[in-house]
């Protein structure tokens, strides 16, 4: 059993969901994400036991997958089993069942598509997390996006015509990225002959070339993530998909991008990303303190969780690009946390656009004194995203900061106030949607609404208390990549 | 040349079965036919060079060099057959109104289909000028087949003046050729070519370019296409951005290298432009457009742009190869979207975007079917299109890091750039359709059952677009590997 299991689960699983009707298309997605859950962790745990003391062939390789697909360009199905994609796919199949879960409160017409085209997306994000072929990456970050336009576009809320604009956008700014990260990859590999991501690490490029390339990557990357100024597209689509939709964009997708800096940006170009790393450190410091401003002035409850994950993955970018053992670490900690959190966040808001069938912060407020159990996870959950010490969110937060002062102090100083300005605005808005004067009736959560909580609170606070085995499990191989951008040539 | 001879026989079968009525028996005999000859031709393009089917000499330059059956020739025929059996099969149920006429809209079909495997078999000038004549009168009577349609004759008109300027324009291009080498034969004219020609060569050379550049509709030789596009009845604009354009496309590649092998830097960089023109103008003008066959004709311009990257190339059989692919993925996508238009539109006079509305609620397959051809037109990846464009890519960056100078590059980069963008700018209007069909609510009028030849096209066109994305080589392996043109015109 390798790596690729995982993928034919959750491929098989988009297919059989489509297949089993609509009736059953929600229980079938949720048992096939699970199962791909499972096959995780036994792979995680199979790469941390050494099942037989004598073999030879390390985890690496044991459990990735190697098989030529095209022989002229060179492409292979060549999936990497190592702590960076594993801990992402982790991510990703851990959450998937829990976004499947969230939507079971919900009626969609053509129930099977809908599910069908949340299993497919899992797994074309699984693959890109997986993937150590340039051109096989390549496929599967553009097959996330078509689902993802999909979901958004025929289930997602508001005004149809607006929300056709804003998704069109969506797809053809991150089209637009991708594009000229395709370019990068066969210009790379006409100079290399090779897609694979080792033989891209050891290329040797002029500094014009990596500066090209560098951009390139930067480009299909910023608009993903989004940093500023490529982030007009999301705060509309974050409002307009339908929750799940925003869970898995917010959640897994524009950890994609995120990933890929670590994993292809950087160590492709580490010259160039040494020589300006202040400016896109800046750039992305800069983005974090427009995030959390703009979350200040917001008044839909969903776009002032937009602004804020704005705020921390410009955060997590900002620490990749410092270039440091710190800020890879805390990049992955925190991008694994944001992934916890955000899916919180949003299906908090969802569970309340259920109840009261608005997303104006105006409107709501009074709810806790009607179900207290909702309200105190919803403030385990806001504490947990600004960053609370026990929280897992924090060990990630202070790691990308101790990154940003190893840089400079001032951006450590100005990426700090963040928290403040988070906790500033984040607990206002708790204030305004919880508590005061009952105004509507708002009943008690469901069981299969608590239960989403209660899973992904459990993971934040355990992972806050006790994160050495996540830690661990990345170290060595961030350390790696990074004696790949620090090498001499 | 036997192929060719199958062929058109095959279509004076069908004019006489007629006479014999035995209308129904048709299209059953003309598709299993082409299957046949489909099959063979395969079989041939993959064993160019080796003596395997009994003792037939597969070299293929018979008939005093006026065919010459080579690997590129092969593929393409192979493909050209192809489309023409989706185009068969759609004929029917798209004349069923006009079943008389059956047999010679059959026919038609046919000898087109001979005239375009004569542009890509031609060993001689005077074979490529019949093959273009014929692919290009087949295409006038068909563009004018609706005789009570305004529109039909209008397109059928407009088509035959344009037609027959660039005709003339050929023409002339040859006889200058002939005046400066004093021969019609390809290999002859070559080493003309390469020993050192007079002035009106280059003239007739690219009089010859501008003409085959009218064929293909590219920018600023394609004003005659959206009107004539737009007009023709349904199949026949299919038969156009398919089939016509892609064989138009092979000839002229094939034509430019094997008449003179080393193109000079101002034609290539001509070339270039008229291919970013294309692209940009194709896609631009699209975005307009509300009628479908004509977003689909701008659509068809852009790509031809597409295609023209080919000229920037290191090895020619790697580039034959690329463009074959190309060729191969927008055809099939073409047919594909073109069949589900067909299946929408079949009933009513128009072909406006709004007739799609609320398609994936009323038939989804349909639906999906057009969504895939119109993503795989885009370059989305595992369609084919996506292995098209990128197959492109690589051959235009692999020129300009092999060039000397650092203009190369530039160029490689430039013309890169440009498809990007152009490709960007395509999503906007392909999506106009995908949007159409998914989030608007249907018209409400009661639709129409869909013919089964229709689902059927649609259904296998697409998946065999699929089935190429997802193994290049089952298409590559046909033009692949030395080739009789390499041998011939690389030395």
């Amino acid at each position: 059993m390798n790596v690729s299991f995982i993928l034919i689960i959750l491929l098989f699983g988009a297919f059989a969901t489509w297949f089993v009707g609509d009736k059953w298309a929600a229980r079938a997605a949720l048992i096939f994400s699970s199962a791909a859950f499972a096959a995780t962790c036994y792979i995680l745990y199979r790469f941390n036991v050494v099942v037989d003391p004598k073999a030879v062939a390390s985890p690496e390789l044991k459990l990735g997958l190697t098989k030529l697909w095209l022989n002229s360009p060179r492409v292979g199905f060549i999936f990497r089993a190592d702590g960076m994609s594993l801990s992402m796919t982790l991510l990703t199949t851990a959450l998937t069942p829990i976004i499947v879960y969230s939507s079971f409160g919900n009626l969609f017409p053509k129930t099977r598509a809908f599910y069908a085209l949340i299993m497919f997306m899992a797994f074309a994000m699984v693959g890109t997390f997986l993937s150590g072929d340039g051109f096989l990456y390549y496929i599967f970050w553009e097959l996330s996006l078509i689902p993802i336009y999909f979901i958004a576009l025929l289930w997602g809320n508001g005004d149809a015509e607006k929300r056709k604009k804003a998704v069109v956008k969506f797809f053809i700014y991150t089209f637009a990225g991708s594009l000229f990260m395709l370019g990068a990859f066969i210009y790379l590999y006409q100079k290399g002959g090779s897609f694979l991501d080792t033989a891209l690490y050891s290329l040797h490029l002029s500094p014009k070339e990596e500066m090209w390339i560098f951009l390139a990557f930067f480009l299909a990357y910023a608009i993903k993530i989004p940093i500023i100024p490529f982030h007009t597209w999301q705060a509309n689509v974050y409002q307009k998909a339908p929750a799940a939709g925003t869970m898995l964009l917010s959640g897994i997708m524009l950890k994609m991008a995120l990933f890929s800096i670590i994993k292809w940006q950087l160590p492709i170009a580490p010259h160039f990303a040494a020589e300006y790393k202040y400016i896109f450190v800046g750039l992305c410091i800069a983005g974090v303190i427009y995030g959390s401003v703009l979350a200040l002035k917001q008044t839909n409850l969903k776009k002032l969780l937009a602004y804020s994950s704005l705020a921390h993955v410009g955060l997590v970018a900002a620490g990749a690009y410092t270039l440091t053992l710190d800020g890879f670490r805390g990049a992955f900690l925190q991008m694994m946390a944001h992934g916890f959190v955000v899916v919180g966040l949003f299906f908090a808001a969802e569970v309340i656009e259920r109840r009261l069938g608005t997303q104006k912060i105006a409107e709501m407020g009074g709810i806790r004194i009607q179900t207290p159990k909702f309200a105190s996870m919803f403030m385990i959950l806001v504490l947990a995203s600004v960053a609370l010490p026990g929280t897992f969110n924090f060990v990630g937060e202070f790691e990308l900061l101790y990154s940003l002062a190893q840089c400079n102090i001032w951006f450590a100083i100005v990426g700090g106030t963040t928290i403040i300005l988070g906790a500033f605005y984040m607990l206002r808005m708790f204030q305004q949607v919880m508590l005061g004067e009952q105004k509507r009736v708002f009943a008690d959560v469901t069981i299969s609404e608590g239960v989403v909580f209660v899973l992904i609170i459990a993971v934040l606070l355990f992972l806050g208390l006790y994160p050495k085995p996540l830690v661990d499990f990345i170290t060595p191989q961030l350390k790696e990549i990074l004696s790949f951008i620090n090498r001499l040539n | 040349m036997e192929i060719l001879i199958a062929i058109a026989a095959l279509g004076i079968i069908c004019l006489i079965a007629e006479i014999f009525n035995l209308r129904k028996a048709i299209v059953p005999v003309t598709i299993i036919g082409l299957i046949a000859v489909f099959g063979y031709t395969v079989v041939r393009a993959v064993n160019v060079g080796k003596d395997v089917i009994g003792g037939l000499a597969i070299d293929g330059t018979k008939y005093f060099n006026m065919v010459i059956a080579d690997k590129y020739a092969l593929a393409f025929s192979s493909l050209f057959i192809l489309l023409t059996i989706f185009l068969v099969a759609l004929s029917p149920d798209f004349h069923k109104n006009h079943k008389p006429k059956l047999s010679d809209f059959v026919a038609i079909k046919l000898f087109l289909l001979t005239g375009a495997i004569a542009l890509v078999t031609f060993g001689n000038l005077s074979m490529f000028f019949l093959g273009i004549e014929i692919l290009s009168i087949a295409l006038y009577v068909l563009a004018a087949s609706e005789p009570k349609n305004v529109k039909s004759n209008e397109a059928g008109m407009k088509y035959f003046l344009m037609g027959a300027f660039a005709s003339g324009f050929i023409l002339f291009g040859i006889a200058l050729i002939y005046g400066a080498t004093g021969s019609f034969d390809v290999a002859a004219i070559q080493q003309a070519a390469v020993a050192g020609t007079p002035k009106w060569f280059a003239i007739g050379f690219v009089m010859l370019t501008i003409g085959l550049l009218f064929k293909i509709a590219a920018v600023p030789f394609h004003l005659w296409a959206p009107d004539v596009y737009e007009g023709s009845p349904a199949l026949t604009t299919a038969t156009m951005s398919t089939l016509a354009k892609v064989a138009a496309m092979a000839a002229f590649f094939k034509l430019a290298y094997s008449l003179n092998p080393v193109l000079s830097g101002g034609y290539i960089t001509t070339i270039n432009i008229v291919a970013i023109l294309s692209m940009i103008v194709g896609n631009l003008v699209a975005l307009k457009q509300t009628n479908v066959k004509r977003m689909l004709a701008f659509s068809g311009i852009s790509h031809a742009g597409y295609m023209l990257l080919v000229f920037q190339l290191t090895s020619l059989t790697s580039a034959q190869a690329n463009l074959f692919y190309y060729a191969a993925a927008y055809s099939i996508a073409g047919i594909a979207a073109f069949a589900v238009v067909l299946s929408v539109c079949g009933g009513k006079g128009n072909q406006e975007i709004y007739n799609f509305n609320g398609l994936g609620k009323t038939n989804p397959l349909l639906a999906g079917v057009l969504t895939c051809s119109l993503l795989s037109m885009a370059g989305i990846p595992i369609f084919a299109g996506f292995f098209g464009k990128f197959f492109m890519f690589s051959q235009v960056l692999q020129k300009g890091i092999g060039a000397t100078s650092a203009q190369g590059l530039t160029t490689a980069i430039v013309l890169i750039v440009f498809a990007i963008i152009s490709s960007i700018i395509s999503v906007g209007y392909y999506f106009k359709l995908i949007i159409a069909m998914y989030s608007k609510e249907p018209a409400g009028d009661k639709q129409e059952a869909v013919p089964f030849a229709y689902r059927a096209v649609a259904v296998i066109a697409i998946v065999l677009n699929l089935a190429i994305g997802f193994y290049p080589d089952l298409v590559l392996s046909l033009i692949r590997r030395t080739m009789l043109i390499e041998q011939l015109f690389l030395k």
